[in-house]
């Protein structure tokens, strides 16, 4: 995780919101360093993780998630994180065809109807131990990326159901936390695209959208960051907060600044 | 994917990413024996398969694209597991070129090859190859291009002239693979025929594999690419690729190459009609092939002529379900042809994503104005450098602003993107 992101989301690992669903959004640049750092903090923050990662392979978020400080693999072992690699998994289900359900079943149909068997895991996943301890804290549910499903078959309406159900069994009923990445195409008309990604704006509590610079491309100024907080928690404090920031990502970490305050220019 | 511990860089903890590694074989890669231990086998092992080298950043294994202009730009290379994705110019003249640069620099590697299209003959495609540039030849050849001195001695190679200092020659012709990263080709010449017969490759040639029925049933793939999907498989999986074999005294890369991806010719419809039925098929095959590159020890190059898709939005899945994603616009019956800035190359070539493997950075050159030209025997990519002065003959223009943008070089035209300062 990143410090300098925590302390402008005012949250640490001791204290995480509960009941919550973040949006990651990303427009002209990669937004994925955002999925690295939620998925270190709330590994951190010792909760139970059900990581659905369907455009890299698990070595590649293990090995990023060393220099975070995190360990995957023995969180694997120990159960605290449920990987669903979806590239290695895919090739599986389309060329046995086993008759067993899958959660990525969808990609032997035609045209795929809903993304229930996807949605059976991370229940089964999530779901709270039978004896009663609860060993981890609380359940999260990462996607990386939505908009991927998108380009696999699945209407737009199934994944907004799919969210739909994810946020009543992971928000409401286990109390858990939510995080879904989805690339905005920006002018490429991509509707189902802009569909999907106005349904989650709506729903989230927490929006954070990276984009390139208007300018193009600059070395010390990566790109920017909004962060919009939809659904303030304390009923006195002001709806709908909203803050810009700069950043620039080094090899482990991300420095934030002000706009115009990069350390190059100053 | 498997960071090559013992001989990458020291970013991260290296002594953890082998012992994690070692525990467990979730790597994506098996190349790994199950308990390398962090000593010098496991990492040998990966360092000595020919053609290959690990990357400065991260340790990814790197194969080169046979172009090393390309290959620095690209960061080091093309890493093993990803697809290159080249967007070819509008005429498909020069895109064809960096395909078989690939599959030169492959044969060259001694690495095996599958070639797949669907409109020539893969054996046809593998007599048109570049031949490499040899040391005795070069000389020669070498002097009509440069109009620099020459000495009579020929073993002198350095001192001949300080041109020849910037190109790397193979010390060897014949079978034997040459174990240098990148190699320079001459693509007046073809390569020799006993380098193809003595290289082990594969063709798919789309027209000769309609009739053979399907074993999965059909979904929404088209019927070209579930038949290629397949035989991709078919081959990583009986040659070994995929680790599934752990006799095999010598690990290789297999490349693959694919042709014109999405034309018609495929069975796709998406470069003709704007709303196509079967819009998902591309996406889906990329997706999967994907999934058997990141399993394999394999690196794919596909030419795919997206100037004629029509979908915007398909473009844009496309880029995001490629790794790493080169477009080549030519000037040729364009405007740019006549302006005098450009008037020594032949078209720009945009580098439009390279992909953040292991890593939270990529190595994204800092210069995005690069041009290409065919000379007559090498394919050369340089920066844009020069600021020509246009304009009447006794005033001159200073360009002033120049902006850098990352997508819009195709949807502003040159000149508005200038903005112009007369001075006396």
């Amino acid at each position: 995780m990143f410090p300098e992101l925590n302390n402008l989301l005012n949250i640490t690992p001791d204290r995480a919101e509960q009941g919550k669903l973040t949006l990651l959004c990303d427009a002209k640049t990669d937004g994925s360093f955002l999925v690295h750092h939620f998925l270190s903090f709330y590994l951190k923050a010792n909760c139970k993780v059900c990581f659905v990662a369907l455009i890299q392979s698990f070595s590649h978020y293990n090995i990023v998630g060393q220099k975070l400080g995190v360990s995957l693999t023995s969180a694997r072992e120990r159960g605290q994180l449920v990987f669903l690699e979806g590239l290695k998994s895919s090739v599986d289900v389309f060329f046995q065809a086993n008759e067993e359900p899958h959660p990525l079943q969808f990609l032997r149909e035609a045209k795929p109807g809903n993304l229930q068997p996807l949605f059976e895991f991370v229940r089964e996943a999530l779901k709270p131990e039978e004896n009663g301890e609860a060993a981890w804290r609380c359940p999260v549910l990462l996607v990386d990326d939505l908009s991927l499903l998108l380009s696999l078959g699945v209407g737009a309406v199934a994944v907004l159901d799919f969210v739909h159900y994810c946020r009543a069994t992971v928000c409401w009923e286990l109390k858990g936390n939510m995080v879904v990445l989805v690339h905005d195409s920006g002018d490429a008309e991509d509707e189902e695209n802009d569909i999907l990604l106005n349904g989650l704006s709506h729903q989230s509590h927490l929006i954070l959208r990276t984009e390139g610079l208007a300018t193009g491309f600059c070395r010390d100024v990566h790109g920017q960051l909004r962060i919009l907080w939809r659904r303030p928690s304390q009923p006195t404090a002001p709806r709908d907060r909203s803050l810009t920031y700069q950043y620039k990502i080094q090899d482990k970490s991300v420095s934030f600044f002000a706009k115009g305050m990069s350390p190059a220019v100053l | 994917m498997a960071a090559a511990a013992t001989c990458g860089t020291g970013a991260g903890s290296t002594a953890s990413v082998a012992s994690a590694a070692s525990k467990s074989k979730v790597t994506s890669f098996q190349r790994r024996g199950p308990r390398a231990s962090g000593t010098d086998s496991g990492g040998l092992r990966l360092v000595s398969i020919a053609g290959t080298r690990p990357s400065v950043r991260n340790g990814q294994l790197l194969v080169s694209t046979g172009l090393p202009a390309l290959d620095q730009l690209l960061g080091g290379g093309l890493a093993v597991g990803t697809v290159l994705l080249i967007e070819e110019d509008k005429y498909n003249i020069y895109s064809p070129l960096l395909f078989k640069y690939f599959l030169a620099e492959g044969i060259i590697s001694g690495h095996t090859l599958l070639v797949a299209s669907a409109k020539e003959d893969p054996a046809d495609i593998l007599q048109e190859l570049p031949a490499p540039l040899l040391d005795d030849n070069c000389k020669k050849e070498l002097d009509e291009d440069v109009c620099n001195h020459k000495t009579p001695e020929s073993n002198v190679k350095m001192k001949i002239a300080w041109r020849y200092q910037l190109l790397p020659k193979m010390e060897q012709i014949g079978p034997v693979s040459s174990s240098r990263f990148g190699h320079y080709y001459d693509i007046s010449k073809r390569i020799p025929q006993e380098l193809i017969e003595a290289s082990n490759w594969h063709g798919f040639f789309l027209p000769e594999k309609r009739s053979s029925p399907l074993k999965v049933e059909s979904c929404s793939l088209t019927h070209g690419y579930l038949k290629l999907l397949q035989f991709i498989q078919n081959i990583i999986y009986e040659e070994g690729f995929d680790g599934s074999n752990p006799q095999k005294k010598k690990k290789n890369i297999l490349r693959i190459g694919i042709q014109n991806l999405g034309s018609p010719l495929w069975g796709d419809d998406i470069c003709c009609t704007e709303n196509c039925d079967n819009s998902h098929s591309l996406t889906k095959f990329l997706y999967l092939l994907r999934g058997l590159l990141r399993t394999s020890l394999s690196a794919c190059i596909i030419t795919m002529p997206t100037h004629l898709i029509q979908n915007k939005a398909i473009i844009a899945r496309v880029t995001n379900l490629s790794d790493t994603v080169v477009g080549l616009e030519s000037f040729i019956g364009s405007e740019r042809e006549t302006n005098p800035l450009y008037k020594d190359y032949h078209g720009l070539i945009h580098i439009r994503q390279i992909p953040r493997l292991n890593n939270l950075i990529c190595d994204e050159s800092d210069v995005k104005d690069l041009a290409f030209k065919l000379k007559r025997k090498l394919f050369t990519i340089e920066y844009i450098t020069k600021l020509k002065s246009y304009g009447l003959q006794d005033q001159k223009y200073f360009l002033t602003g120049h902006l850098q943008r990352k997508f819009a070089m195709k949807k502003n035209p040159f000149r508005g993107s200038y903005t112009l300062k007369k001075t006396y």
